[in-house]
């Protein structure tokens, strides 16, 4: 049984997202990106204790021109809708 | 007074024009008050009509849990499939059973406003609508209803994109990051539902759950309407019971016994081999198959047809249809039309493309604000098995009968602004 939000998603709303890719450079261990330049996002779950992902992640969010990311907390692997 | 368990149900007392309330009512009985909906629709088990393949006692329960006196129900008969035709068709039919149900529901949830949209390229279906709601009105009573009359567009009829228009004139899809998602209408909580689904609603109320699951299979119960097209005598829309053998339902429509394959669902749906035609008409039956009821679409494509051309033709109209907001979706999907076109027609290197295709759709799979790029990445993966030795030959370049004539089965609407598709 793993507790409570120990692990974390990073979403992009992809209407927000102008794919420019700065999230690529500030996260490049979990995000990737297209041809078209638009991020494409590692959707495992990762754990909250690799604090150079949640590091980067942040990292990330914050880089965010049009503030499309965003970090999502979840139980656990299993649970990554969509 | 019990109806009997045979079809039509949806499209009783069909006439060739809609019934007035009066006639309504002398065919199906007044309306009840719809104190046991709840119980009764849950057992039903019926699944909304539109697409999505979701259970509306579910959708239900989620806005039943919703705070607030100031609910929407939004009846949705957008209807975007160029294919489809059977909300327009039970509108035109029974749109009283549809408004029945939307009523029921609307009592159920607690909503007192009930948004009915219809596309406003449909004039005829406004104004059947519009003659109902007017009928209704001078009656008194139940909720308040509304016609909208968003324009036509194949995304307009998503429901956050329905929404979205109800909100700010906007066709275009919200983005929802969780899932179920409830939306709203100003600060007011929305229930979208098909309209077909509100047809069955309104029978479900009168008749009762056990009677709705005499017909079907126990978990796709009751009956659907599908749009029938492609090589058949005349397009027609067919009441069915779920798990009928599509083998009937083509010999019913009078279309081709022996078709090359069918297109299941819609432009956003999936191509089923022609071999399957004994496969029951039902999702549990069409998933392994790779197949799908989606939005109750069958288009049957006779041997000879280059199925890859047909493809091809719709996904570059999808692509047009996209609504432009998502990268993936908007550079994504006239790629692959762009990747399909070229094993059409001949490329440099026509394995290098059909590679660059599938790995295309891996990329887009998932990745928009809405499911529209996944029902294209869906129709294009099962093209590529459906026709996969086809397909081979034109990469082998081989010469493609179907191409020298122009005669094409899908029907796909021009594209208004061809030039758009290429969008930078
Ligand atoms: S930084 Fe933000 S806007 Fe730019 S590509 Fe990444 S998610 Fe999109
Ligand atoms: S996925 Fe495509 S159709 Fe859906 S919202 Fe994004 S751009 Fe529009």
């Amino acid at each position: 049984m793993t507790r409570r939000s120990d692990h974390f998603v990073l979403r992009v709303d992809p209407i927000l997202c102008d794919g420019f890719g700065h999230c690529h450079e500030l996260a490049p261990e979990l995000v990737q990106v297209d041809e078209w330049g638009y991020p494409i996002i590692h959707d495992q779950a990762t754990s909250t204790s690799e604090l150079a992902l949640l590091k980067s992640a942040r990292l990330a969010v914050r880089g965010c021109p049009r503030q499309a990311l965003r970090i999502e907390r979840v139980t656990s692997h299993s649970e990554t809708p969509r | 007074m019990m109806r009997d368990v045979t079809l039509p149900r949806v499209m009783w007392g069909a006439s060739g024009r809609p019934l007035t309330l009066r006639e309504h009512e002398m065919t199906f009985g007044a309306a009840k008050a719809g104190a046991a909906l709840a119980g009764e629709l849950e057992a039903s088990g019926l699944m909304g009509r539109g697409g999505a393949n979701f259970t509306t006692s579910k959708k239900v329960e989620l806005l039943r849990a919703q705070r607030g006196h100031h609910k929407v129900l939004v009846v949705n008969a957008m209807e975007g499939e160029p294919v489809g035709h059977k909300d327009r068709t039970l509108l035109s039919t029974n749109p009283h059973l549809a408004l029945d149900g939307a009523q029921y529901l609307a009592a159920l949830i607690g909503a007192r406003r009930v948004a009915v949209c219809v596309s406003r390229k449909d004039s005829a279906i406004v104004h059947h609508v519009q003659r109902a709601l007017h009928e209704r009105e001078r009656r008194g009573g139940g909720p308040e209803f509304i016609l909208h009359t968003p324009p036509w567009r194949y995304v307009a009829g998503e429901e956050s994109a329905l929404v979205h228009w109800l909100n700010d004139n906007e066709t275009m899809p919200q983005y929802r990051p969780q899932r179920p998602h409830v939306l709203h209408v100003g600060r007011s909580p929305a229930l979208v539902v098909n309209a077909e689904t509100c047809a069955h609603v309104g029978l479900i109320n009168r008749f009762g759950a056990h009677w709705f699951r005499e017909l079907g299979t126990p978990s796709s119960p009751g009956s659907a309407l599908v749009s029938v097209s492609g090589a058949v005598r005349r397009p027609t829309v067919l009441e069915v019971a779920l798990g009928t053998p599509l083998r009937s339902i083509l010999r019913e429509a009078g279309a081709d016994p022996d078709p090359l394959a069918l297109l299941t669902g819609g432009y956003g749906g999936a191509w089923l081999d022609g071999e399957h035609l004994d496969a029951a008409y039902s999702n549990e039956s069409l998933q392994p198959l790779g197949a799908t009821v989606g939005a109750g679409i069958l288009v049957v494509v006779p041997r000879g047809a280059c199925g890859l051309a047909e493809t091809q033709r719709i996904v570059k109209w999808m692509a047009n249809e996209s609504s432009r907001q998502c990268g993936p979706c908007a550079f994504g999907l006239p790629a692959l039309a762009e990747d399909l076109g070229a094993l059409l027609h001949g490329a440099r290197d026509p394995h290098g493309v059909l590679v660059r295709l599938k790995e295309r759709c891996s990329v887009i799979q998932g990745r928009g604000a809405c499911r529209h790029p996944d029902g294209v990445v869906r129709l294009v993966a099962s093209a590529l098995t459906v026709f996969a030795r086809h397909i081979e030959d034109h990469v082998s370049g081989s010469p493609c009968e179907a191409l020298t004539t122009p005669r094409r089965w899908v029907a796909v609407p021009a594209l208004e602004h061809e030039s758009e598709l290429v969008w930078e």
